[in-house]
């Protein structure tokens, strides 16, 4: 089991062995100390492995990821798991602006709060917040799921495309296009399959979230708005 | 880009540390600005004195004015920093001085005048300002610090932060105005001069001129939220503390930590990451729109 003070090792160095290893290696378990919000730390993964971080991480930690499970014992900045394409990604603290953005795959759980436009333009993605998330969330959501425990800032969903947002708290205000839709029960059965992959052992209960999607009025061309152009 | 650093002391005990500590977080802010730095430390203040950082155009420029000043002012004390030169007068002698030293020594600039407060600011990579000017060896109750990647005006030192809004205040912005021409010709209209066209001046002269006008900080920059269009984080020092205003939309980033001993404040969470009890400290970014003060 490889452990890497960051305080010691550059950071190349270590992104530079992790993206050499091949699929298959037995060298899975990989523990990293002191990393100071050092910025794109295990970005670029592309093997199963398991990378826990013990402390806080700076930009874009995991981003890019596939098939690891990347863990960060503390908060990450802007843009942890960025463009994920799969695996899971999980911050025991809190993270910054545009957590998971863009991503197209995998599970990114943060157990604190995720800061302005978590999940903005996510295309696949499935995130989950055990806090609150801030301002223009899911701001150009195409497609995914963003689970939100907690409360969300204003504009949640503005532009939004086809990516279904859950919020058990309140929400501070609903972005342009972006409704309050009815939950049914293939909605709970999706809360419930995310939850159970995100590690969460059935003590949530999917019917207390609110579902929110697109009013589809905005992306679809209307004649009647013809003269706008 | 451009970073800002910010350190607030709550224990006397840590006072000392204040220009180590705050040297390291300007350092750590190189990769977000290597155009040049500034900072502004509050220091020591003696009643009845002002103190007034004055820059010059060289470090030999600098030392001939401060002879001419101590013949003119014999009362004065003068404290060399490199091109700067810390300057204490007593406090009745201000008008005078400024109108000495417009006629005697023109190619001198006022970077800014308080009780406390004194600024230091050139071109260069902040390691390297900072050294110059004896950061890590100053010491204070709180400091503010910025390294800029010039976007908006020329890489001068006249376009270096931070900028004075008044006597022991000052202004460090990261973001860009887009209606500083317009709001530049404004204040001009009023009677305000600016040296540059950099947008972050504009702002100081508009928080500057509200306060002429009769508001407090806190409520400037609460109209200034209307009055400003662009993306900012803005951190404020003042004699007796900081103040901290993001931009509603808040893209510029901004994360703040605080323990029984500081509140700092940093543009990443690296700034913070060396400074003494850290791992215990709550950890936050501060809201959009929401005007943040600490004093003491």
């Amino acid at each position: 089991m490889p452990d890497i003070d960051l305080g010691v090792t550059p950071l190349r160095e270590l992104n530079g062995a992790l993206h050499k290893l091949p699929k298959d290696t037995n060298e899975t378990h990989w523990v990293i100390e002191n990393p100071a919000g050092q910025h794109a730390i295990a970005a670029g993964l592309d093997a199963p492995l398991n990378v826990e971080i013990n402390g806080p991480v700076g930009y874009y930690c995991a981003g890019m990821n596939k098939l690891a499970t990347v863990q960060v014992h503390g908060n990450a900045g802007v843009g942890v798991a960025e463009n994920m394409m799969s695996g899971f990604v999980h911050v025991s603290g809190d993270a910054s602006q545009a957590a998971g953005a863009t991503g197209r795959g995998g599970i990114l759980r943060i157990d604190g709060n995720a800061s302005s436009r978590c999940g903005i333009s996510m295309k696949g993605i499935d995130i989950v917040v055990k806090g609150s998330v801030g301002h223009m969330s899911a701001f150009m959501a195409q497609a995914g799921h963003l689970i939100v425990f907690g409360d969300a800032g204003d504009a949640l969903g503005d532009s939004i495309y086809e990516a279904q947002l859950f919020v058990r708290g309140d929400v501070r205000s609903l972005g342009a296009d972006c409704i309050e839709k009815d939950m049914r029960d293939e909605h709970k059965a999706a809360i419930h399959d995310i939850l159970s992959r995100a590690g969460f052992n059935g003590d949530v209960d999917p019917s207390d979230f609110k579902r929110y999607g697109s009013a589809r009025q905005l992306y679809n061309f209307n004649v009647d708005n013809a003269g706008a152009y | 880009m451009c970073g800002i650093v910010g350190l607030f002391i709550k224990d006397p005990a840590l006072e000392p540390e204040l220009g180590r500590l705050t040297a390291g977080m300007l350092e750590t802010m190189t990769g977000r600005g290597p155009d040049s730095a500034g900072f502004a430390v509050y220091g020591a203040g003696e009643d009845g004195r002002t103190k007034i950082t004055l820059r010059g155009t060289s470090a030999n420029a600098i030392r001939d004015t401060v002879s001419k000043i101590e013949k003119a002012f014999p009362d004065a004390n003068a404290i060399l920093h490199d091109t700067h030169a810390v300057v204490s007068i007593a406090t009745g002698d201000g008008i005078r001085f400024d109108h000495w030293l417009a006629d005697e020594c023109g190619e001198t600039e006022v970077v800014g005048r308080g009780n406390r407060m004194e600024i230091f600011k050139e071109v260069g990579l902040p390691a390297d300002v900072a050294a110059r000017f004896g950061l890590a060896t100053m010491r204070g109750t709180h400091a503010i610090g910025h390294t800029r990647m010039a976007t908006e005006s020329a890489v001068t030192t006249d376009g270096a932060h931070p900028y004075s809004t008044g006597q022991d205040q000052c202004l460090v912005h990261n973001g860009s105005l887009s209606n500083h021409n317009n709001l530049r010709r404004e204040l001009r209209r009023e009677g305000m001069t600016f040296e540059t066209e950099n947008d972050t001046e504009v702002a100081a002269g508009y928080l500057t001129h509200r306060m002429h006008e009769g508001l407090s900080l806190g409520d400037a920059l609460e109209v200034g939220l209307n009055d400003l269009d662009g993306f900012y984080t803005f951190v404020v020092g003042t004699e007796n503390g900081f103040g901290v205003l993001r931009d509603g939309i808040a893209c510029k980033p901004a994360v703040m930590a605080e323990t029984d001993q500081y509140v700092a404040f940093g543009s990443e969470y690296r700034v913070l990451a060396d400074l003494p009890g850290i791992g215990q400290a709550r950890i936050w970014e501060p809201e959009p729109a929401t005007v943040y003060f600490w004093e003491r």
